[in-house]
């Protein structure tokens, strides 16, 4: 068995890396995500880690190196935040355009202008649509834990599809939390070698990214989305082996205290905590309230998120990201969307907080519970609020 | 320093009879950039990874669900080509270190890419995978404009030239600045085998293109590619436009091995630019003094070059 430790977040995604036995690493360094390929440079050079590690000139070429080791069948890893992520944009569409299982670390920064360090959703939520598997991370068990089931996930050739595991910059990615490390050897009975279907081999040819005319083009995107849909039922699958071999329990939507809760706060990422805290105290103090927690984003678990709020009067979303000029937050929006279709269903209100590395507290879940109740007997008032805004 | 395995040369009669880009591709008649590939997969052969930047040649030779491709070929993007070039590079020597890569022999990994997507968009990749050591062949086909999009200037077009986006006109020229010299940025690097090549050469560039491959580290190849849909000229007229380019100084050819540069082969007499610029609608609009002005250039460049062979021979 393995043991408990105590360990810095980013090292522990790193130590998750070594532990998948990953082949390849091409990066970049952008704060916050540094502590994670610097401490993966490291293991290479003490030979600790049997990988060929890349350190590109940009993200732009971190993410197309990546496509190239994986595309020749070696397990690729890479971790960027913010710009860096942005700056991958276009390669993110190519990499699982190409269906190749490529696992990023994403640790959650804000986007310019005005730059910023510090964490929130921003960056990840522009690269939403980018035909990535997509995971939030509570806690740094979790971004372990993800980090090698993603790998499993990804490479599944059922799936054959990148995996992205976010993790809050700063406030997950720079904090010291115990660990349950497992031993090399439990790792590797859950993550085998992996065995690539298709490969760049000269004595088997094969052309990869050609060009899609308008009569092919359409289909190659329905047979990609629905090995991202279809990756649903995969992931369920690994967390559930993943559960039998290392005894933590994985779901798409975590719940907190939501029995008998009338307004349900949903919320992804470290901020979970607090918002725990939050829960309980309002408990406490005699109100019905729940949470939920979004921990698969792509694909979307439209069936787990209708069945989490199914008989709460209000959800409240809080999402640490602005669609500027657009309804509210990302979250919101796609939850709101999961719901609509249902014949009751609850008030959904947008909040957004946290950005570029302002701290959510317990009182502005005070606020939010409390718009809400507001909202649930005068009707809404706004398409969404900001939280924690200093006026 | 430049490690070569292999001195053999190609031999007129007992070049290579495999393609390995295919006929029946969807290239323009009478294309330039193709006929240097031809040549240049002639001179790598089959045990050959090809990672191509998205251009002229990546659309023809790719229209799912066909291929013009006979070795191992992947298009990621437009300006990251050395990048991909790299992965699969790393990927490869990591795997094999391990006992899981198939091909237990030497591969050579090469990418390929315009003018465009090297010279602009994809410099910085291409610098990147240069300083990185990985062992791998870039080549830039130059048809030095953006074809594929319908000719617009690059920083490759050479002065005087008129594209969509260098139009000549009452107060232009067409293009108002001279030809980037990639060869020599490249060069700058410091990498073990650099050449210049040209498929109306098509010996010249299947050795050069040969040294190469064999190589150990980035090295580098720039291929003269005629283009005569953009640059307006008759679709027969490739080779002969190509043998004038070199005859007349516009596109030299070298090496830069070691370090030292040499002229191979040295044009002792070179035509007047004249006879290049003449069957090329792209220059119709030049007045005599700019193609004064354009000889003037070519001579500095080329007595440049000339200096900088003989001071690397005497070293």
């Amino acid at each position: 068995m393995g043991k408990r430790i105590g360990l810095e977040v980013s090292l522990a995604v790193s130590e998750a890396v070594k532990m998948a036995r990953v082949d390849a690493v091409a990066a970049y360094p952008i704060t916050p995500q540094t502590h994670i390929v610097e401490e993966l440079s490291q293991m290479v050079a003490d030979g600790d880690l049997d990988a060929d590690f890349i350190m590109v000139e940009s993200e732009h070429s971190a993410m197309s190196a990546c496509c190239g080791t994986s595309a020749v069948g070696a397990r690729t890893f890479t971790a960027t935040a913010a710009q860096g992520l942005a700056l991958m944009h276009e390669i993110l569409f190519i990499a699982s355009g190409l269906r190749l299982p490529i696992v990023m670390a994403i640790a959650n920064r804000a986007l310019s202008a005005p730059i910023s360090i510090w964490g929130d959703h921003s960056d990840v939520m522009a690269e939403r649509d980018t035909g990535w598997i997509q995971f939030f991370a509570e806690t740094g068990q979790e971004a372990f834990d993800l980090t090698i089931q993603a790998f499993k996930i990804a490479e599944d050739k059922r799936v054959l599809t990148p995996a992205a595991v976010n993790l809050d910059g700063f406030t997950l990615s720079h904090v010291i939390e115990p660990f349950d490390m497992p031993d090399q050897e439990e790792v590797d009975a859950f993550l085998p070698t992996f065995e690539p279907q298709v490969i760049l081999d000269p004595d088997n040819p094969v052309t990869m990214g050609p060009v899609g005319f308008p009569e092919i083009y359409t289909e190659i995107k329905k047979q990609q989305n629905e090995a991202l849909l279809g990756a649903h039922e995969v992931i369920l699958e690994v967390w559930e082996e993943f559960e039998k071999a290392f005894g933590r329990a994985y779901r798409p939507v975590e719940s907190y205290r939501t029995d008998g809760a009338e307004v349900l706060i949903s919320i992804a990422g470290s901020t979970a905590g607090t918002a725990r805290v939050a829960v309980d105290n309002m408990r406490e103090a005699g109100k019905k309230v729940g949470l939920i927690r979004t921990r698969l984003w792509r694909p979307y678990p439209f069936e787990e998120t209708r069945a989490a709020v199914k008989g709460a009067k209000a959800v409240a979303v809080i999402d640490r990201c602005l669609s500027f000029g657009g309804p509210g937050g990302p979250i919101c929006s796609e939850l709101r969307s999961a719901l609509y279709p249902l014949p009751e269903k609850p008030v959904v209100n947008s909040y957004i907080a946290g950005l570029g590395g302002r701290d959510i507290t317990l009182q502005d879940f005070y606020t939010v519970v409390e718009d809400t109740y507001r909202v649930l007997e005068e009707g809404p008032t706004d398409e969404y609020k900001m939280i924690g805004v200093r006026e | 320093m430049a490690e070569q395995t292999d001195d053999l040369e190609f031999l007129p009669r007992l070049l290579p009879p495999q393609e390995f880009v295919a006929e029946g591709n969807r290239a323009c008649q009478g294309c330039g950039e193709l006929l240097a590939l031809r040549q240049l997969f002639k001179a790598a052969g089959p045990d050959t990874i090809v990672c191509s930047a998205t251009g002229c040649m990546e659309i023809i030779s790719s229209p799912y669900p066909e291929t013009a491709w006979r070795i191992p070929w992947m298009h990621v993007a437009f300006e990251n080509a050395a990048s991909v070039a790299a992965g699969v590079e790393a990927g490869i020597k990591i795997l094999r270190k391990k006992g899981r890569y198939p091909a237990d022999r030497r591969i050579n990994i090469v990418a390929i890419a315009g003018d465009g997507g090297t010279a602009d968009i994809g410099l910085q990749a291409l610098s990147g995978a240069l300083e990185r050591w990985h062992d791998f062949t870039y080549i830039c086909t130059d048809n030095e404009a953006y074809m594929n999009t319908g000719i617009q200037r690059s920083s490759s077009t050479p002065y005087g030239a008129a594209t969509t986006t260098s139009p000549a006109g009452k107060l232009s020229i067409g293009q108002q600045t001279q030809k980037k010299n990639l060869p020599m940025i490249v060069a700058a690097h410091d990498i073990p085998y650099l050449a210049t090549c040209c498929p109306s050469y098509p010996l010249d560039l299947m050795n050069k293109a040969r040294r190469a491959f064999e190589t150990i580290g980035p090295t580098y190849l720039h291929a003269f590619s005629a283009c005569p849909t953009g640059w307006r000229h008759p679709i027969d007229m490739a080779v002969e436009i190509g043998r004038l380019a070199v005859e007349t100084g516009v596109f030299p050819l070298y090496e830069v091995a070691g370090g030292k540069l040499k002229i191979n082969p040295v044009i002792e007499k070179r035509k007047p630019v004249i006879e290049y610029l003449k069957p090329q609608g792209r220059f119709r609009h030049l007045k005599p003094e700019d193609i004064e002005e354009i000889q003037r250039l070519v001579d500095e460049n080329y007595e440049r070059l000339v200096r900088r062979a003989e001071c690397d021979a005497s070293e």
